[in-house]
């Protein structure tokens, strides 16, 4: 028994009800949400050593042996994903003291916040599929109250797309899960990947695996089922926007990994070509669409979009160093648009405003929020030695020797493109002198500290990108080799 | 009779559909409630429709084949629950929307996507 994997989905819980007992206390739960915060990002981080030295933990809920039980399972990919859950959830944590303001606080920010980390951290941690749903349903209701919270008419406008898309996507993911049901008897992931691979209804396998693309896809925002995103994800304050930019779309990645790693592995060529055609295609409409913009916000919402398709290239090429590329991607992508949507939030405190023409002459007026910002849109545009660098290195390599020069040519391009949305915000945030005078508003310290961390972390990968790398590539070659995870779960090889 | 079901999960789905592309909020809510019932009935009959065998095991016997399976009446038990809560929660998204927007068309909320 591996007690401790279930404590990512403790602390978050008992932070979240104890904050109910003091309802309208809003420093009581301020404080229970941020050392809450804390913790699991201690948490993970015990996780990710503990798997690293004595390989993938096991936990069988309630004592019922798998595959009849629900198995709480950690690998290294789960280590990483529960790490970074605490890392954001703390940056957002302490970000929130001076962003979120008084009322939304009092109406349940931080717990809600800690609902929704428990969510993610459930999604990653659990091998059962149907456990998988529910775990996305915490997620997803915590979201859409968190999204709503205030009830400003531009969030409602944006909420309403948020909550219908997500719900339509969870309708069929069950729909889904009934069916696999149906089809192999066994919702536990491992046991599904053992008689799914000596299944000999290949058909029927892939037709599934496309039901759980759809509704995985619709969550990860891919291409052409990203709409929700750029309608949502800049309406809400900028603290809430920046936890659901860096964490959930990640947690479809996630699944859409998990599932296309472990299950559903039958027809590589079809369903993994189709992945990567849709890689190609979500990186072009969302860089193109972020073009269009002139909001700050929408264009970093946009360019998540784009984001993604990197992250599922990975999955598409389906190579340990090409899943590599992708878990680095992850890492970077992660860090790197949180801190964006965080300075977005700074820059918006400034200057009053998220419109791009409204703003101007920050790099006179604050030469330190200029710096900040290039840290991170240069490491989203790929220029080195920042992290982004790395993970579309690793990615391009991986497609060079798969042969897949198109993807190739589109990461490349892509990147370029980035790089000129991101000039876009310097000339028109920075550059060009102020178009209306803004007094000398103080930004309060909570406000700058986490994206200073963010920032600097981006350094450090940067750098550091060895021992990251390393990290990435033994967490590939554990996802592209199940043989570990499966008898991790169900105790006897197979 | 599995047959029959087919039949009724396949308009469950269409109907939540139409009504989903409509362009009212509440006939919105009311397509997303028929996608989760058709979903319910499909995990019900995807594992097997059987009549009048309980998956009761009579002290000291052994399973008999051919009993109704247990488990997708304890996911579709959960699914409800969940769907009820999310149900619940859209339709009070859809009373603080039409007082916010004042209006149910959502062809005129377009404000968050210009």
């Amino acid at each position: 028994m591996n007690g401790f994997v279930v404590l990512p989905l403790l602390i978050p819980l008992v932070s979240a009800a104890s904050s109910i007992l003091f309802w309208r206390r809003r420093m009581i739960q301020r404080w229970l949400g941020l050392s809450s915060s804390f913790l699991l990002l201690g948490s993970g981080l015990l996780l990710l050593y503990t798997i690293r030295e004595h390989g993938i933990q096991a936990m069988q809920v309630g004592g019922w042996p798998a595959p009849f039980g629900i198995t709480l399972v950690a690998d290294l990919f789960t280590g990483i994903m529960v790490t970074l859950a605490g890392l954001i959830g703390s940056a957002v944590a302490v970000y929130s003291v001076a962003n979120i303001d008084a009322r939304r606080e009092t109406f349940g920010f931080h717990p809600l916040l800690q609902v929704l980390l428990m969510g993610v951290s459930g999604a990653f941690l659990t091998g059962d599929i149907f456990n998988l749903y529910v775990w996305f349903e915490v997620m997803l209701i915590a979201s859409f109250v968190l999204l709503g919270l205030g009830g400003e008419r531009k969030q409602l406008e944006g909420g309403f797309k948020y909550v219908t898309l997500n719900l339509v996507s969870s309708a069929l993911f069950l729909a889904g899960v009934g069916l696999l049901y149906g089809a192999a008897g066994t919702l536990n992931m491992a046991d599904l990947a053992v008689k799914l691979r000596n299944a000999n209804e290949p058909a029927l396998v892939t037709a599934l695996a496309m039901i759980f693309l759809t509704a995985f896809g619709i969550k990860a925002a891919v291409f052409p089922l990203f709409f929700w995103l750029p309608a949502s994800y800049h309406t809400p304050p900028v603290a809430i926007s920046a936890v659901f930019a860096g964490l959930l779309t990640k947690v479809g990645v996630y699944a859409i990994i998990r599932v296309f790693t472990l299950v559903f592995v039958q027809d590589v060529a079809y369903t993994h070509g189709l992945i990567l055609g849709i890689s190609a295609l979500t990186m072009i409409t969302g860089v193109l669409g972020a073009a269009a913009q002139n909001d700050f916000r929408r264009i970093l919402s946009f360019h998540i979009v784009s984001q993604i398709g990197y992250m599922t290239m990975g999955l598409g090429l389906y190579t340990s160093i090409a899943l590599a590329g992708s878990v680095f991607y992850i890492v970077h992508h992660i860090i790197v648009k949180t801190n964006l949507f965080l300075i977005s939030g700074i820059v918006e405190r400034r200057t009053g405003s998220f419109q791009l023409k409204q703003m101007g002459g920050l790099y006179h007026a604050s030469p330190l929020l200029a710096l900040l910002f290039l840290i991170p849109a240069f490491s989203l545009a790929g220029i080195p030695p920042l992290s982004g660098f790395f993970a579309k290195f690793i990615l391009i390599r991986a497609g060079l020797e798969n042969e897949e020069y198109a993807i190739v040519a589109v990461a490349l391009m892509v990147g370029l493109l980035t790089l000129f949305s991101m000039t876009k915000i310097w000339a028109e945030a920075f550059w060009k002198p102020a178009p209306n005078e803004f007094g000398p508003r103080p930004v309060h310290r909570t406000m700058w500290a986490p994206a200073v961390a963010l920032a600097v972390l981006t350094i450090c990968i940067g750098f550091g990108a060895g021992p990251v790398y390393e990290l990435s590539e033994q967490t590939a070659r554990q996802l592209m080799d199940p043989t570990a995870y499966i008898q991790a779960v169900l105790g006897v090889s197979r | 009779m599995i047959y029959l079901l087919a039949v009724v999960i396949g308009g469950l789905y269409s109907a939540g559909f139409y009504m989903m592309a409509r362009r009212s909020l509440l006939k919105l809510v009311i397509g997303l409630a028929l996608l989760s019932h058709a979903t319910n009935l499909l995990i019900f009959t995807v594992s097997g429709v059987s009549r009048g065998r309980p998956p009761l095991i009579p002290d000291g016997q052994a399973l008999a084949g051919g009993v109704s399976d247990p488990l997708p009446q304890a996911l579709i038990l959960t699914a409800l629950v969940i769907s009820f809560g999310i149900l619940a929660f859209a339709l009070a998204l859809v009373l603080r929307t039409n007082e916010s927007v004042g209006t149910d068309d959502l062809d005129e909320m377009r404000t968050t996507e210009q």
